[in-house]
Parts: structure tokens; sequence; C-alpha cells
């Protein structure tokens, strides 16, 4: 009992390098366990990001193709699909619902998708999660637009502000349609989801302002006045992509099989979580070299805590002397040394998952609104308490190296304390 | 002690050998010696910190030298009370822990203690022989007390559970000259009352009419030192 004591007011008198170890240990494990909740919470947000949709629907190509150029608005699409399709598609007996999506413009950069209403209605993310309108309402007037939470940040526009849509991707456009500028009616609220990023209008719109452009440049001497367009029927010709829903999922390889084999144009039709889980594996390096990286600190901190106690070793070198002169055996040396070594990392590895969640329960929605991401804020996983207890076995692990010293020394020592 | 060779690990040009060197039980033997001339050297032998190379170490029938460490660590515990020539106590631990502390290492020390009272109480009362009353200073940090308080302490912590040998290594080296005469005097006392056997060593030659016996260390010793 009296060595446990003298060990802890050992201790007690280094406190200051102890707490730092601490610290340091504590940071690391907060880093560790913070990545790996990033992580999952990235990896979640991303499955979010589109969800409720059984099918996407789009001109033929690779998945992961439809998906980012439909969802994630990342690229062109290779080909449009008609009107005719999409219609014959939306009266399958299986499909419930569908939302046509026409992609092609931007506004200074950021997208702009032209649908119709139902959109709000069916697009779901973060599991159940609909749409929901920060401020304004949802378009009614054909020259009516509804924008993404980053586009109203970033370009700070507000209710009743008027926009012009520019023709193509680039974020300068050259051929804009200033002649038929929108009136912002209504700006999201922050889903995480590229839906921020994206100016909503209606389907009719997007046909209303390419109504006397011909091959991708106005036609000269054609204008069409923004009101005379209103009374022009503006019924697509043809769709980017199409967000499909079923009656029943049960049918959802059925109906799938149906679009694949469509006889009239060649089209895809694809799972989303399916093609979220394929895009996932691409960009899960980055997730694995942010894996990697918080290991490798832990690493660093329990060396610095080794560090620690092997400059405090010197002077405890009349310690160990001492206990030695009065009989400890080598292996109360080596158990003090390890015993301390493990308090360190275990007190660390509490304190950091302390702050962690401290940090956590205060930065959350923060963290929600600013960067889309969700943390839950859930009792350990299991991967979490191993790792922890990892840790701490290899602080233990990690101070029997100079415990072995200092026991080795002592013995060099002999009577004669050399301090 | 016969015929023991030694050298310290990774100094091979320093060798000690003693032929023959003993000493009966309750003597008080004042081993003399120039300094670095071997005298810690042979403490560390006869207390089993470190173990010859050849020879036999024969310490109350045992021969300590073919002792195991562990074995040898339990020895010294029960049988030992080592003091330093300075820094012998834990500084940051209190008066009454560093006192404490070699019972928690030896079973017959406790056994010795707690036939006559409890081990606080024994503590303080040595404390006191020694001219330290127990409770002003029993709760005090190691580190708090002066040289000479602390010398004492390192007595007491020594002579606790009454060890059969009691060895020093220049404790009075860093006392002056008043204090040493007072100090080793406490000391003699406590020492005859428990019955033990000194072996200080020291390189005063003034202490040695305080001894019982009286050895130069170049009698019974022979240093090699250069290439071996």
């Amino acid at each position: 009992m009296i060595v446990l004591r003298l060990a802890l007011q050992s201790l007690r008198a280094r406190w200051l390098t102890a707490l730092l170890s601490v610290l340091a240990i504590a940071f690391s494990v907060m880093l560790l366990l913070g990545v790996e909740k990033v992580r999952n919470g990235a990896r979640q947000s991303f499955a979010d990001t589109i969800s409720g949709t059984d099918l996407i629907v789009g001109a033929r190509s690779g998945g992961v193709q439809l998906l980012l150029y439909s969802v994630f608005r990342i690229g062109n699409a290779t080909n449009n699909m008609t009107w005719q399709s999409a219609r014959e598609i939306a009266a399958l007996p299986d499909v419930a619902w569908t939302v046509p999506m026409s992609l092609g413009d931007s506004h200074r950069g950021f997208r702009v998708l032209g649908t119709t209403p139902d959109f709000f209605a069916h697009y779901r993310y973060r599991g159940d999660q609909k749409l929901a309108l920060f401020e304004g309402l949802v378009f009614s007037d054909v020259f009516e637009a509804v924008i993404g939470a980053d586009v109203a940040t970033a370009l700070g526009y507000e209710i009743g502000d008027s926009i012009v849509i520019g023709h193509g991707l680039g974020s300068v456009s050259f051929l804009d349609h200033g002649d038929k500028p929108f009136r912002v009616a209504g700006i999201l609220q922050k889903t995480g989801t590229p839906v921020d990023r994206t100016v909503i209008v209606g389907l009719d719109a997007i046909e209303a302002i390419h109504v006397d452009w011909q091959q991708g440049a106005p036609v000269p001497g054609q204008r069409v006045s923004a009101e005379d367009v209103r009374k022009m029927d503006l019924t697509p010709q043809s769709v980017t992509a199409m967000l499909v829903g079923l009656n029943s999922r049960l049918a959802v390889f059925r109906v799938q099989r149906a679009v694949n084999e469509y006889a009239a144009e060649p089209l895809s039709a694809i799972l989303p979580g399916a093609a979220l889980q394929e895009l996932w594996g691409l960009v899960g390096i980055a997730e694995t070299a942010l894996a990697v990286v918080s290991a490798m600190v832990v690493v660093t901190a329990i060396l610095g805590m080794v560090t620690m106690i092997l400059t405090t070793l010197n002077e405890r070198r009349r310690e160990m002397a001492i206990l030695r002169s009065v009989g400890a055996r080598p292996a109360t040396v080596l158990g003090l040394l390890a015993t301390e070594a493990g308090v360190l990392t275990l007190a660390g590895a509490v304190l950091g998952t302390g702050l962690l969640y401290a940090v956590l329960a205060t930065a959350r929605p923060w963290i929600d609104r600013a960067y889309g991401l969700s943390l839950p804020l859930s009792a350990p996983t299991s991967w979490e308490l191993t790792t922890l207890s990892g840790i701490v076995v290899a602080g233990v692990v990690a101070g029997l190296g100079p415990a072995f010293l200092a026991y080795r020394r002592s013995l060099a020592d002999g009577m004669t304390v050399r301090v | 002690m016969s015929a023991v060779r030694f050298t310290w690990p990774g100094q091979p040009r320093f060798r000690l050998s003693i032929d023959r060197f003993e000493v009966v039980k309750g003597e008080r033997v004042l081993l003399l010696g120039p300094s670095g001339g071997g005298k810690s050297t042979l403490l560390s032998l006869l207390a089993g910190i470190v173990s010859p190379q050849t020879g036999q170490v024969d310490v109350l029938g045992t021969n300590i030298a073919k002792l195991p460490g562990a074995a040898r660590d339990r020895f010294r515990a029960e049988h030992f009370g080592i003091i330093f020539q300075m820094f012998n106590l834990l500084p940051y631990g209190t008066v009454t822990d560093n006192v404490l502390l070699p019972l928690s290492f030896s079973q017959q020390r406790r056994a010795n203690v707690a036939a006559n009272g409890t081990a606080a109480d024994e503590a303080a009362r040595l404390l006191l022989r020694l001219g330290l009353p127990g409770d002003e200073i029993a709760c005090h940090r190691a580190s708090s007390l002066s040289v000479g308080q602390q010398q004492r302490v390192a007595a007491a912590r020594a002579l606790i559970g009454r060890p059969e040998i009691i060895v020093a290594d220049e404790p009075t080296s860093s006392l002056d000259r008043a204090w040493q005469k007072e100090f080793l005097d406490l000391l003699f006392e406590e020492i005859e009352v428990a019955g033990a056997t000194l072996i200080m060593v020291s390189h005063d030659e003034t202490l040695a009419e305080l001894f019982t016996r009286c050895v130069r260390l170049d009698d019974i010793a022979t240093i090699g030192r250069g290439a071996p």
C-alpha cells in the first residue's frame, strides 16, 4: 500500500509533465475517435444523400455516372431521354411516382435543376427527411426559382432577388438567358446534400428559356419575350434523368429490367443505394488514409509518454535505488513504472473520450448546419471500446521499456546513488 | 566473504578481489579507505545489490552470491537496513511513509514491529529516539527536512523492524562535525538496543574510536585497475 501511495505521490510531484502526457494522449484519443466519428458520419451522410427513391432512370450509361450527374450534379449526361419514354415509364403499373429532372444550365457555377414540384414531395435524404423551405415558397410561376442553402449563402440571395440563368455549365457563362430573369421564390434549409448547391426551377422554365434557342445558341432575329412564352406549350421534348418511386420495393428489379430493356431508346435504371456504395468504394481510399493518420497520431502520443517517462527516469534513479535498497524486487520496480504508464494512458483515454463527447454535444448542431454532417451522439461503439483498451494496453507495454531500463540502471548503480 | 572476485558490468578495468573478510554478529565495524577505493562496491556485494562473478558471500548462514536476483532482494529486505551517504529519502513522501517503506517488503520486519504495537507507533518511537519529535514532523514531506534530519529519518528507516545488519555508506559525510558525533551516538544507541551488526564505510579515520573494530580496505581487498 505504501509503495502504491508513494508511486502516486511521485506522480503528483511530477504533475506538470504527467498532466502534459495525459493531455497529449487525451487529444490523440479524441482525434482518433473523432476521425472515426466523422468518417462514419460522412459515410452515413453520403449514403443518405438520396433515399426514398427506388430507381434513377437516365440515358444508358454506367450506374456511377448516372448517379454523379443526376444526384451529385457532377459531370454531364451522355444523352437525354425523350419525354415520351419518361411518360411511358411513369405509366408502368409498378411505378407510384416519377420526378423528371432536366440539367445542363447553371447559375454562377451552381447547377440549375429543372423539375416539377413533385421533387419537393418525393426527394428524401437522411432516412426519411423531406426538403424544407428555410424561407419563401416553392415556385408557382414559370420564372420563379428555389435555391439551395449554399447558393443563398455564397451569393447572398434573398427572397425576391432576380437571377439570370447562364447557358451551359461554366462558372462564367458567355451566353445567358438574360431576357428571361428568374425571381427567387424560396430558399431551402441546409441538407448536407448536393441540393444545397442547386438552383431549382420548373421543368417548364427550362423549356421556356430555350424556346428561341437552337443547337446551343439563340436564333438570330427570333426573340420570344418572357410574356409571350407563358402562352406557349412548355411540355419538354426530353429530360436528363428521372427519379422513380415504386408501389412496392419488391418490384424494383422487375421495373429495372423493363427500363434496361426498353425498346424505343437505350436507357439505364439504377438502384441509388447500390450506386452510392459503388461510388463510396472509390472515395473510400481517403477514408482509409484518415484512419491511418489518426492511428499514427496515437502512436506519437504514446511515444511522447514513453519519452516523458524516460526523461524523468534519470531524476528517479534515486527513487529506484532507494526502493531497491529496502528490498523492492525487480517486479515491483517494473510494476511501478508500467502501472504509471497504464494510469497515464487510462487517464488520457478517459479524458479524451470525455472531451470528444463534450465537443460533440456542443458542436453537433453547428457541424450539421455548416457541413451537413450528422454526427450521432451515441454510446461508445464496441469498436471504440476495443480501440480504447488497445491504447491502454499499448501504453502499459510501451511503459515496460523504460521500466526495464530503470531496473537495469538500478542494478548498475549499486549502493552509490549517482544523481 | 571469501575468494570474491567482482567487476562492474561494462567496466572491466576495475576489479575488486577479497580473499577473506569476516564480521562477527553484534560487531560495529568501520571500513576505512580513500574515495573511489571500492568501499561502496564492497557494501553492494555485502547487501546483495550486486553479485560477485566468483566467490562466496555468506550472510547469516546463507550464501547470497548463489541466490537468484529476486531472492537476494527479498533477503536484503528481511535482514538489512541501509543508509546512504545522502538522498536517502523519497522526497515527495511523508516522513512516516519513508520510515515505514521497508515493512512493505519484509514479512519478518513487519512481524517484529507488530509484536510491540502498531507500525506508526514504532516509527514515531524511533524518530523520537533519534531526536525527531514524531508528531511535529511525521506528516512533513521528506524534502522539507534539513540534511541532518533526513539522515536521522534514514536511520529510523534502516532500523525499523530490527533487521540484523545495518549497512551505512558514509552516512555522516554530508553532516558537519558536531552533527556527525551526535548522529552516530544516536545510531549506536539504537543498534545496541536492537542487537544489530553495523558495517559502515568512511574515509574519515577520526571516527575509528567509536567502533569495536576498524578495517582498512587495503588490508582485505585488492583493487585491480587497468587492462584485465
